[in-house]
């Protein structure tokens, strides 16, 4: 018998992935994935396009409906048809790598409206809480503003508030500054970077190597379906044993696009 | 072939069209029969017997009929679209009426509203006698029809938003209503409004029905008065009577397709 509300207050591994495929048609996404995420831990999750990282995490909330084998997310079996997906949900924060905030809301009524009407707060306590979160991602004088008003990096801060306003144990990230203009994906990152310090926990699919190797605890690289090496990433990214994910990455840390000294920063003593 | 720099072509095209254009009008007002024109169709003895109920009554009942109508049709259309979107048994059953009134004349289920419906169901009186069975037909075409430009609205809404929502935890039904209705009914507007300039003038369908002295829409009151008076100008007073409302509505169609279209 499988559970099918969330635990809250368990201090068991909140992501609990076992033998997990994904068809769509007959392509094959993913081709076995196992993967536990510890409490306060964050993982990141890099590999080249269509290796199946983001079909990953959209299935961790069930987004997409995997083919077969078994998710826990906070301790409730997320492929169990009976499951409360929505109750679940609740407590699982998703930034998106489009954003998609509502842009007949403004920055607060985006941060309000699943307050209200998912977890029946006050309407004085939502609007608390929404001014809280915007505050901590740097947004407190664009609470009025609506989303067409916003920089990319800001709207994608505000997404951020939105899904902390919620009070997650868990936070997706799916390629969340993918999307930015190259100098506003630190405003981003310094937020996410916040908040793994603060203990969040959180599986961040990424391009930004840098942010990979400094922020997180673990990195997985992923090709064509499967875990191909994962590891603690500053051994990962900086010291890869398997050649696929020696390739990738050289490739990513293109020499035309990175200083020497940089790359010479990233070998091993 | 003589050649023409573009610009200088396009002008003399636009200059050749102008001289036919004049040259047509030239011909049909040279030749018609203007004081025989000016005493049939816009004779003012006729149009003043006709002043002030074409506005008080006519005007006045293709307005409200119309604007009942509308706002009744559009709350049907919402809740027929969510239907269909949805799927499943209540899906097939909004599929089936959108094609059944889209697909018979307008007039038909005006008829059928009126006369059908008291005899089918045992002398059930519609609210509003005829003037009910009038807004009643007139709901349910406007209703079909608005369910498929609303259906459309739906699906322009982006996937993402449906993800977003889900994704806070909101449900199927609170995602519909807090975040893809309010975006789609947006995206509708122009076609909406093309929709309510149709109801208005479908709107004169419904003397099919047997309207009352006051009832009258602009059409009723206008042929009644042309067998009375002998005169087609009341048809012409009529057809101004309707431009004075529909030339601005699809003018501010429009521009707010302008506008929906700057802010994308």
């Amino acid at each position: 018998m499988s559970n099918v509300f969330p635990d809250l207050e368990s201090s068991a591994p909140p992501v609990v992935i076992t033998d997990l495929h994904k068809s769509f048609g007959d392509n094959e996404v993913l081709k076995g994935i196992d993967l536990t995420v510890a409490q306060g831990e964050v993982v990141c999750v890099i590999g080249p396009s269509g290796s199946g990282k983001s079909t990953l995490l959209r299935c961790i909330n069930l987004l997409e409906m995997p083919t077969s084998g078994s998710i826990r997310l906070l301790g409730a079996e997320m492929t169990d048809p009976d499951v409360e997906l929505n109750q679940v949900r609740t407590h699982v924060g998703m930034v998106f790598q489009s954003f998609n905030l509502f842009p007949n809301m403004t920055a607060i009524g985006n941060c309000i409206i699943a307050q209200r009407q998912v977890l029946k707060r006050s309407k004085a306590e939502a609007i608390e809480i929404a001014k809280r979160n915007l505050e901590l991602v740097g947004l407190a004088d664009r609470m009025s503003y609506h989303p067409a008003q916003l920089s990319g990096g800001q709207q994608q801060r505000v997404a951020i508030a939105r899904a902390l306003s919620m009070d997650p144990k868990v936070m997706l990230f799916d390629e969340p500054t993918a999307a930015l203009d190259p100098e506003l994906v630190g405003d981003v990152l310094a937020v996410m970077r916040d908040l793994a310090e603060a203990g969040m926990t959180m599986v961040v699919v990424t391009h930004e190597m840098l942010f990979a190797r400094d922020v997180s605890d673990r990195t997985i690289f992923m090709d064509g379906g499967v875990i191909v090496e994962e590891g603690p990433s500053a051994e990962l990214v900086v010291a890869p044993r398997e050649k696929r994910t020696q390739v990738f990455l050289k490739r990513v840390l293109d020499p035309t696009h990175v200083e020497d000294s940089e790359l010479g920063e990233l070998e091993p003593d | 072939m003589l050649y023409l720099r573009p610009t200088v072509r396009d002008r003399a095209g636009k200059w050749a069209s102008y001289a036919v254009g004049v040259a047509v009008l030239a011909v049909v007002a040279f030749t018609a029969d203007w004081p025989t024109i000016m005493h049939q169709f816009f004779n003012l003895e006729v149009a003043a017997q006709m002043w002030p109920a074409i506005v008080t009554v006519a005007l006045k009942n293709t307005l409200w009929m119309t604007f009942a109508s509308f706002v009744l049709g559009m709350s049907l259309a919402i809740v027929l679209a969510v239907l269909k979107v949805a799927g499943g048994p209540l899906g097939w059953f909004a599929v089936v009426f959108i094609e059944f009134f889209r697909g018979i004349p307008a007039l038909l289920t005006i008829f059928g509203a009126a006369f059908v419906i008291p005899i089918a169901f045992g002398g059930f009186k519609i609210p509003g006698d005829r003037v009910g069975a009038a807004i009643l037909g007139l709901t349910l075409v406007t209703g079909a029809y608005g369910a498929e430009i609303i259906r459309a609205g739906i699906q322009a809404v982006p996937r993402g938003q449906l993800e977003a929502a889900r994704s806070l935890g909101m449900g199927s039904g609170q995602t519909t209503f807090w975040i893809v209705l309010p975006q789609a009914l947006r995206i509708v507007i122009p076609p909406m409004t093309n929709e309510l300039v149709m109801l208005l003038k479908d709107s004169s369908l419904v003397f099919i029905v047997g309207l009352g002295v006051f009832e009258k829409e602009l059409t009723t009151f206008g042929r009644d008065a042309l067998s009375t008076t002998g005169s087609p100008t009341p048809l012409f007073m009529v057809a101004i009577a309707y431009l004075v409302i529909t030339l601005p509505l699809t003018y501010l169609v429009g521009l707010l397709e302008k506008r929906l279209d700057t802010k994308r």
